[in-house]
């Protein structure tokens, strides 16, 4: 691949505790692409993405995100972790923090910011998720979608080189999950790397470079969205499709 | 009736016998405002220990926690103050109901901001560090600030036991509350200065017993209980 390698997964190994969840994970993303991770529960997904920034501690492998390997022992996790978004599935807001502070905490005690600048940086990345109006608002006072947006906009603030989405819109009520998307696509034109865990086939299908399905700890195939969706080369991945298609 | 009113309701004794119970007052103020912040700093330190990643330092604060629950206060006051002094080691008695006290509140305070940061879900925890903080970072702006606020009301009535407790410091000498209005007792031959210590008791603490009633309820109503 002649692109840049943003994110580069080699023979990852995940084991918690006697259970092995990956199995010798490869994978790769080049700047700006979006590719979709599926499969079917406790394929390791989850766990794939928090290897990436070493939320988890692989085993065996290596992880390299925009030219730093975060497997590398005495790494400044902390520092590389902030250029790693994370999207969680329940929003993971600080619930005693508003809108603002959620954004603001780690340009603060991480990017060692000064309050006006971090105010700053928050209220124009609040903005870019629709939510300048929210700055002052407690999570428990926004919807589903804004909390979502709201998480979004505090991992964006720390100008990640790559985005992990895990289950961005599977908490939403489904008329909130446009919002949501809208964000995420608009991240996708202005050029951000991401990797989405999610089965939202309609979104893949029109935003998506890459679809890969994984199951039992390995990624089992990969290909465009129409191709992995329409006409698969592997059994499991057909059956798969076919049973979130409904 | 009239001989009731007058061994435990006598104005005029309690009167006189006020400057000695105010000044008593103070010390137990004094006292309190040195055991109380000990006791939640102590007990903030047995709660992080109690909660590390480190094995060996979870069983130490368990072992910890659990011999100073069981101990009677009175006991643990009583050897620091008079059984220490047979190792060689003297302490006032201001000094004494300190140690004592840090001890026992320690292991109270902790098991209240255990329980508050075991209360935090994981995802709270994983949010921060993915964005860079550190584990202390994330404990010390993610998670006890939510912790803390889990457990004030329960922060709180232990805090009015750590209040009511410092009476004990009567046994060391320590002129208290308590030791005041019993040496107004034995000088008066009456029990008028010891109603007047409850009376000033009732003063100190009840506004904090309403406190924290409100504060039990308010945090029923918003968790939907
Ligand atoms: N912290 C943990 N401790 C022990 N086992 C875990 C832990 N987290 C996940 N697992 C196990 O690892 C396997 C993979 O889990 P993971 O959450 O990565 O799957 P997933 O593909 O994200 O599934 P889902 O679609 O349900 O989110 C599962 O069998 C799960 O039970
Ligand atoms: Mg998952």
């Amino acid at each position: 691949m002649a692109e840049e390698s943003i994110l580069s997964i080699e023979k990852l190994r995940l084991s918690y505790g006697e259970l092995e969840v990956l199995k010798g994970v490869d994978f790769d993303l080049a700047k700006s692409e979006l590719a979709f991770l599926i499969g079917p529960s406790g394929s390791g997904k989850s766990s794939l993405l928090r290897c990436c920034n070493r939320l988890e501690e692989p085993s065996a492998g290596r992880v390299i995100v925009d030219g730093e390997e975060v497997t590398a022992p005495g790494v400044n996790l902390n520092q590389l972790r902030r250029r790693i978004g994370m999207v969680f599935q329940s929003f993971n807001l600080y619930p005693h923090l508003t809108a603002l502070g959620n954004v603001t905490l780690a340009l603060r005690k991480v990017l060692k910011k000064s309050r006006v600048e971090a105010d700053d940086i928050a209220c124009s990345v609040l903005e870019r998720v629709g939510l300048k109006d929210k700055a002052g608002s407690y999570p428990n006072a926004l919807s589903g979608g804004q909390q979502q947006r709201v998480a979004i906009a505090r991992a964006l603030a720390l100008e990640p080189a790559i985005m992990l989405f895990d289950e961005p819109t599977s908490a939403l009520d489904p008329e909130l999950v446009n919002d949501v998307l809208a964000v995420m696509r608009e991240l996708r034109e202005t050029g951000m790397t991401m990797l989405v865990v999610s089965h939202e086939m309609g979104f893949a299908r029109s935003a998506a470079d890459r679809v890969a399905f994984m199951e039992d700890g390995v990624i089992v195939e990969q290909g465009s969205a129409e191709q992995i969706f329409g006409d698969p080369n592997c059994d499991r991945t057909r059956a798969f499709v076919r049973q979130i298609a409904h | 009736m009239e001989q009731l009113i007058q061994q435990f309701f006598n104005v005029d004794l309690m009167i006189e016998a006020a400057p000695l119970l105010l000044q008593g007052l103070g010390t137990t103020l004094l006292l309190c405002l040195a055991v109380v912040p000990l006791g939640l700093a102590g007990g903030l330190g047995v709660a992080l220990a109690g909660t590390s990643r480190m094995r060996w330092l979870r069983i130490a604060t368990m072992v910890f926690v659990d011999f100073f629950r069981a101990i009677p206060p009175l006991v643990l006051l009583i050897f620091v103050y008079s059984g220490l002094p047979f190792a060689g080691v003297q302490l006032d008695p201001f000094s004494a109901v300190c140690i004592a006290f840090l001890l026992n509140n320690s292991a109270y305070y902790g098991e209240i901001f255990r329980a508050g940061i075991e209360s935090i879900g994981g995802g709270q925890r994983l949010a921060a560090r993915s964005t860079g903080l550190s584990a202390w970072q994330s404990m010390r702006y993610v998670v006890l600030p939510q912790a803390t606020r889990n457990v004030l009301p329960d922060l709180m009535s232990n805090t009015v036991e750590v209040v009511k407790l410092t009476s004990l410091a009567s046994v060391v000498s320590l002129q208290e509350l308590l030791y005041s209005a019993d040496m107004a007792r034995s000088i008066t031959y009456n029990a008028s200065p010891i109603v007047l210590a409850a009376l000033m008791y009732l003063a100190l603490l009840w506004p904090m017993i309403r406190l924290v009633a409100r504060f039990e309820r308010r945090l029923g109503a918003s968790a939907g209980i």
